[in-house]
């Protein structure tokens, strides 16, 4: 009974379809209060004070908290989870993030004070009585400008805004290589700050139950454990026996939803203190304004070629946007989730990056799918196409030129990591032939015929999933273990609830994860429940992000899966009377080599249960058995983009006219699911291509993007169907051999699009445009209008 | 949302005498003005609902044009077929307005009077010469439109039609703002019995015609006779979306391509 | 100033006292507990939100309660046969069409609208029909081939029923 590798329809669409599914906005306790955030207005002031006492007459207050509140209460800051160390052996910068602002904000929706009232609207009426006084300063927004002498500083133990100054590789070889290249092909770029936007805004309850002393929180998170650990030890002081984080249905994530947030703890302190539920769900305009944001880099590349064509050395400085404080993984982003991709799926011999990470007055910025990867792909890809332009050969020949040899895996890079498989030539061919790239100047010319622009961009790309082993990440400064944990509980009659550490919050765990159990177990699906996202239920989760579930938590329930098997066997081979090492298990039976005699597996459960034939001297009843996995290395899933585009030169107006996708994400489970993840993997990189800005106002540090009527979000009509292929080679460390696909469309997708429209614009001279491509950047990249 | 009081009154007298107060406000299909109440941009003291009264929905073929109810719908307009037959233009534009569930709900009177500067009716109503009907008098489109969020109505005075004169061909083309689909540029032109009419939204502070571009057009209406004519760039709206000059950029293009759509 | 008001929601008459300023949305979330109907924007954009009011698509976070007195009100609980999925769920399922799953909702009742004024939509037209509802996670691909399957079943049902 397989079911891995079958598009199995999705178990949870049902609750969705129906209007039934609990996120955590419909979830209301007895009695519960309604929260309104008051935020700052402004990017950088210092508070003088704050008069609360009209708003705590105002109809419905139960109560207003500050800042100072919080402090004397012992309400500790939001910890930063990864430590990262300057060239100079030196610790980064860490400043305090408290949960509300005491005396100074630092950007436009810092949280000043919390308003707790009967209903939501009481709460906001009050809010507007709290009077607050600021005395505005100068602030900065752009890190680049960040750094320069002079700019106003984030915090004033933080000479220059420099969080750390950071580098990986050998600068030496590097310039060395550099100075003897044939060709040194040069690019500044920026990789456009993003807002994650997940379709369901954050959320939190806290509950309190005075009869146990027990704290719950309902909130909206991809790891609700990882809360758990972060709320409970570093800011409220709660031991994770009484404090239980709920992470119910939650609607998208895509990094944004990983990170340990004010609210959380806000409202999980005040329930406490009130001795009532206290509820928080974000406006948009709040989302915008304290969801972690998105990448935000500036960036310098040199890639150095000889004579061959083969590429030589790579040379890349980066300043990175950590916003005004750090978030909960910000750290790791722009240097081992970022640095380390940067051989890409080339053999580059000698690679140096170094990132100054810079604290400015804007929303913190923290991991968005891809994290990183995405950053590193889109310069490398932008850099090659550069390169094939300068040389005049074809693009496609000259990444092939410098493609990692299929057979020369495992292949240690010179940026620390060593890819366990890959088959780049594969996926490029895929791509291409899919594209008709053979057939791509036809199609120019044809559009040249009707006064359009056309061209075509390959991007390749690689990436590092299944984050991550805890040894390799604590030695990169990693405060966390990043394994996983799953449970198979066997009940009596034969069916099993899986209690994994993932959360699923649109990746459907509930399908994939059952397929992998009905598979391993040779039971039914419908015999299969999997249970996520609640401390109280599941024995411990590091949650869902860089495409890890499948990698590391269904790995976990294989392991699980194991123990069951490894216990199945000793106990058919006690009820059969044969020796244990003659049990075998297959389709959910226990049998015993070479004859007819075999237990089920439904059997095997029961006696488990009802031990009353059972080896109880060697033996604990029960089928219940958890599992820890600890990856030995990442995966590298990996794959070739082509996107072929048209421009209006009247109006810049672009059109996507194809866009072919060839990965390889190792084995695939559900190729449903996995096409679906492609795709909106796909439509997120080509809104930061073409649609999606985070806008600041130089000048007063206002987020000017703080609605859905400035972010421009990627519609229907600014997509394209997608054509979509696969090229597996398997990840040779962890049993599956899956690799993770979570991300991938987000990396490879922007440099596609950029490579395509450099393409069309050719004819013009244009070397480099950058996101997001907007019609008027095209018009005047077109037009030579300076902008 | 602040908190208001509630009112529906049956008659237009009715309403007059609600919105008399300086704190009152209309609401017509809300698609505006709900959202502004959200955010807590306006706070008005009482809001005054014209959905019950009668004679304000409908379209109605007259005088060889069209009359169109104050409270009537942008769906309505969008697949009326007097409106396809009489003034297909006029359909295809209160079809490019928001989105379908927003067309369901949003009205040309609350549009009007409104007067978003980016808003598509604007257009329309200048570039076909139409007549705004209130409750006091009738009023021409560009004495009614006067600038940014801002008519000609009195307090207590509410549009209840609009009358469209029939041109002898007209086209809107629009440029969407790409985050929220409202018009950078959008280029209403009219071929009518009095002379060409090119009206511009998106671009300005308020809706305007463009002289220029009338006057060639009616010596020759095509595409090429205005090529060349540009409206400055001093005035138009600037921000993250578009610059002034490239507003002032997309005026032509769109300008001749609803020329082009008029044949 | 609290209102009462009167309307029918998914085939049965309901009454409750709001404000002037409570949502239709929040009278189905917060009041009738429907919470299968979301809020996923302030901006009237995302379209989390769509019902049906008398039969046609409306952003639920636009319209005041009181705007909904006397009209008959339609939401996503109220689209399935009982537990049989309605042809246009099935599709959406079928086709992979929902993620996350919080604009599903919206979605449906916007496929709805579509195909009940165009029963044969092509895929240019479902797109721009969807240009009020957002959804992070699909892409689109798979809702445009989900709502052309869906009207397609429909189509089919229609047929058979006559």
């Amino acid at each position: 009974m397989t079911e891995i590798g079958t598009p199995v329809r999705r178990r949870e669409d049902y609750r969705f379809l129906t209007g039934q599914g609990t996120y955590t906005d419909d979830i209301n306790r007895p009695g519960q209060l309604y929260t309104y955030i008051l935020r700052s207005p402004h990017a950088n002031a210092r508070i003088s004070g704050i008069d609360a006492s009209g708003a705590a007459k105002a109809a419905g207050v139960a109560a207003i908290y500050t800042g100072k509140d919080l402090a004397d209460a012992g309400v500790g800051g939001l910890p930063c989870g990864w430590q990262v160390h300057s060239k100079d052996g030196s610790p980064m910068l860490e400043p305090p993030h408290p949960v509300l602002a005491v005396d100074r904000v630092r950007h436009v929706g810092d949280p000043v004070a919390v308003v707790i009232a009967d209903t939501l609207g009481h709460a906001r009426d009050a809010s507007e009585l709290v009077k607050v006084n600021y005395a505005t300063e100068p602030a900065v927004t752009n890190a680049s400008e960040a750094l320069k002498p002079g700019a106003p500083l984030v915090f004033p133990e933080v000479p220059g805004n420099v969080c750390y100054d950071w580098a990986l590789g050998d600068l030496g070889a590097v310039d060395a290589a550099l100075r003897s290249a044939a060709r040194v092909v040069k690019l500044d770029l920026t990789n456009n700050r993003l807002v994650p936007n997940a379709m369901e805004p954050r959320a939190a309850i806290g509950d309190f139950d005075r009869a146990t002393g027990e704290h719950t929180l309902y909130t909206t998170s991809q790891n609700p454990h990882v809360i758990r650990l972060l709320m409970g030890a570093f800011v409220l002081h709660i031991p994770e026996a009484k404090l239980r984080v709920v992470a119910p249905d939650v609607g998208g994530g895509f990094g944004s939803k990983i990170y340990h947030y004010a609210e959380e703890a806000i409202v999980t302190w005040a329930a406490a203190k009130l001795k009532k539920p206290v509820k928080w769900t974000a406006e948009r305009v709040e989302s915008f304004m304290s969801d972690a944001h998105g990448r935000d880099h500036a960036t310098h590349v040199e890639l150095g070629l000889d004579a061959q064509n083969k590429f030589v050395a790579l040379k890349v400085s980066t300043i990175a946007n950590m916003g005004a404080y750090l978030s909960t993984f910000a750290t790791c982003i722009p240097t081992y989730l970022y640095g380390t991709l940067l051989a890409g799926t080339y053999t580059t011999p000698v690679i140096y990056v170094e990132t100054k990470a810079v604290f400015t007055n804007t929303v913190p910025v923290d991991a968005y799918r891809g994290a990183g990867r995405p950053e590193a792909t889109f310069l490398l890809e932008r850099i090659v196409d550069l390169a094939a332009d300068e040389l005049g050969v074809d693009p496609a020949e000259l990444r092939r030129k410098n493609f990692i040899p299929a057979d020369a895996f495992p292949y240690q890079t010179p940026v620390a990591l060593q890819y366990d498989s890959g088959d780049y030539f594969s996926t490029l061919d895929l791509a291409t032939k899919a594209a008709d790239y053979a057939g791509f100047e036809a199609r120019r010319a044809d559009a040249a015929r009707r006064g359009k622009l056309r061209g075509i961009g390959i991007a390749t790309y690689i990436e590092a999933c299944g984050i991550a082993p805890s040894a390799v990440v604590g030695s990169l400064g990693a405060r966390a273990g990043l394994f996983e944990a799953a449970a198979v509980r066997v009940h009596p009659t034969g069916s099993v609830t899986i209690l994994t550490g993932s959360h699923s919050h649109g990746q459907g765990h509930e399908t994939t994860f059952a397929q992998l159990v009905a598979d391993g177990l040779g039971i039914p699906m419908e015999s299969i429940e999997i249970v996520h996202g609640d401390s109280a239920k599941i024995p411990y989760g590091m949650g869902t992000y860089g495409s890890r579930s499948l990698a590391v938590g269904g790995t976990a329930i294989i392991k699980a899966m194991d123990k069951i098997i490894a216990k199945g066997k000793k106990i058919a081979a006690h009820l059969l009377e044969a020796a244990e090492a003659d049990i075998e298990f297959k389709d959910g039976n226990f049998s015993v080599a070479g004859t007819d005699r075999s237990k089920s597996f439904g059997e095997i459960a029961l006696t488990a249960y009802v031990p009353h034939n059972f080896p109880h001297e060697e033996l604990e009843p029960g089928l219940d058995e958890t599992a820890f996995y600890d990856p030995k290395n990442f995966t590298f899933p990996s794959g070739a983009y082509v996107a072929e585009v048209e421009i209006d030169p009247d109006t810049g107006t672009l059109e996507i006219c194809s866009f072919n996708a060839s990965d390889d994400f190792g084995r695939i489970i559900n190729p449903m699911i996995v096409a679906g993840q492609v795709h909106g993997g796909l439509a997120q990189g080509i809104g930061q291509a073409l649609l999606e800005n985070c806008v600041y106002d130089k000048a007063t540090g206002q987020l000017l993007t703080a609605s859905y009527n400035d972010y421009a979000m990627p519609r229907a009509d600014d997509l394209p169907h997608f054509a979509l292929s696969t090229h597996a080679t398997l990840c040779t460390h962890n049993p599956l051999g899956v690799k993770g696909c979570g991300e991938a469309g987000a990396i490879g997708a922007p440099a596609a699009i950029s490579n395509a429209i450099v393409d069309a614009l050719k004819p013009m001279g244009v070397r480099h445009v950058e996101m997001p491509a907007t019609p008027e950047k095209l018009w005047r990249a077109i037009h030579q209008k300076a902008a | 949302m602040y908190e208001f009081n509630y009112h529906k009154p049956a008659s237009l007298a009715d309403a007059a005498k609600l919105l008399a107060g300086e704190e009152a406000k209309l609401v017509a299909g809300g698609m505006t003005l709900v959202p502004t109440l959200k955010q807590r941009l306006a706070k008005p003291s009482d809001l005054v609902d014209l959905a019950a009264i009668g004679g304000l929905k409908g379209i109605k073929e007259e005088g060889g044009g069209l009359t169109i109810g104050a409270m009537t719908r942008h769906v309505e307009v969008q697949r009326s077929a007097d409106v396809k037959r009489v003034i297909p233009a006029l359909a295809a534009l209160a079809g490019m307005i928001g989105d379908p569930a927003v067309r369901n709900r949003g009205t040309i009177g609350g549009s009007v009077s409104n007067n978003d500067p980016a808003a598509d009716y604007p257009a329309a109503l200048v570039g076909l010469g139409a007549t705004v009907v209130t409750t006091k008098r009738e009023i021409g489109a560009e004495q009614f439109f006067t600038g940014m969020f801002e008519t000609a109505l009195g307090q207590d005075e509410i549009v209840t039609a609009i009358k469209f004169p029939k041109p002898q061909a007209a086209a809107y083309q629009k440029f969407k703002n790409p985050a929220s689909r409202y018009a950078i540029v959008g280029v209403f032109v009219a071929r009518t019995a009095g002379g060409v009419r090119v009206a511009v939204t998106g671009a300005g502070p308020c809706v305007f015609r463009v002289p220029a571009m009338e006057a060639a057009l009616g010596k020759s209406f095509s595409a090429d006779a205005i090529k060349d004519i540009t409206v400055p760039d001093s005035g138009l709206n600037s921000d993250i979306h578009a610059s002034a000059e490239y507003r002032a950029h997309l005026v032509n293009v769109m300008a001749r391509r609803a020329v082009a759509a008029c044949a | 100033m609290q209102k009462t008001v009167s309307l029918t929601v998914n085939g049965k008459p309901v009454s409750a006292t709001v404000e002037g300023r409570t949502l239709l949305v929040q009278l189905l979330r917060e009041t009738l507990g429907l919470t299968g109907t979301h809020v996923g924007c302030d901006t009237s954009q995302c379209g989390a939100c769509v019902v049906h009011v008398d039969g046609e698509a409306v952003k639920s976070c636009t319209l005041l309660a009181v705007q909904a007195e006397g009209r008959t009100v339609k939401t996503i609980e109220d689209v399935a046969d009982g537990d049989t999925l309605h042809p246009m769920q099935e599709a959406f399922r079928d086709n992979h069409a929902l993620q996350c799953g919080f604009c599903t909702p919206g979605m449906i009742m916007s496929a709805l609208d579509l195909v009940k004024n165009n029963p044969d939509p092509s895929d240019r037209e479902i797109r721009e029909y969807l240009e009020g509802n957002f959804c992070r996670c699909t892409g689109y691909h798979n809702i445009v081939l989900a709502i052309k399957a869906g009207a397609a079943a429909m189509r089919g049902a229609k047929v058979a029923a006559e």
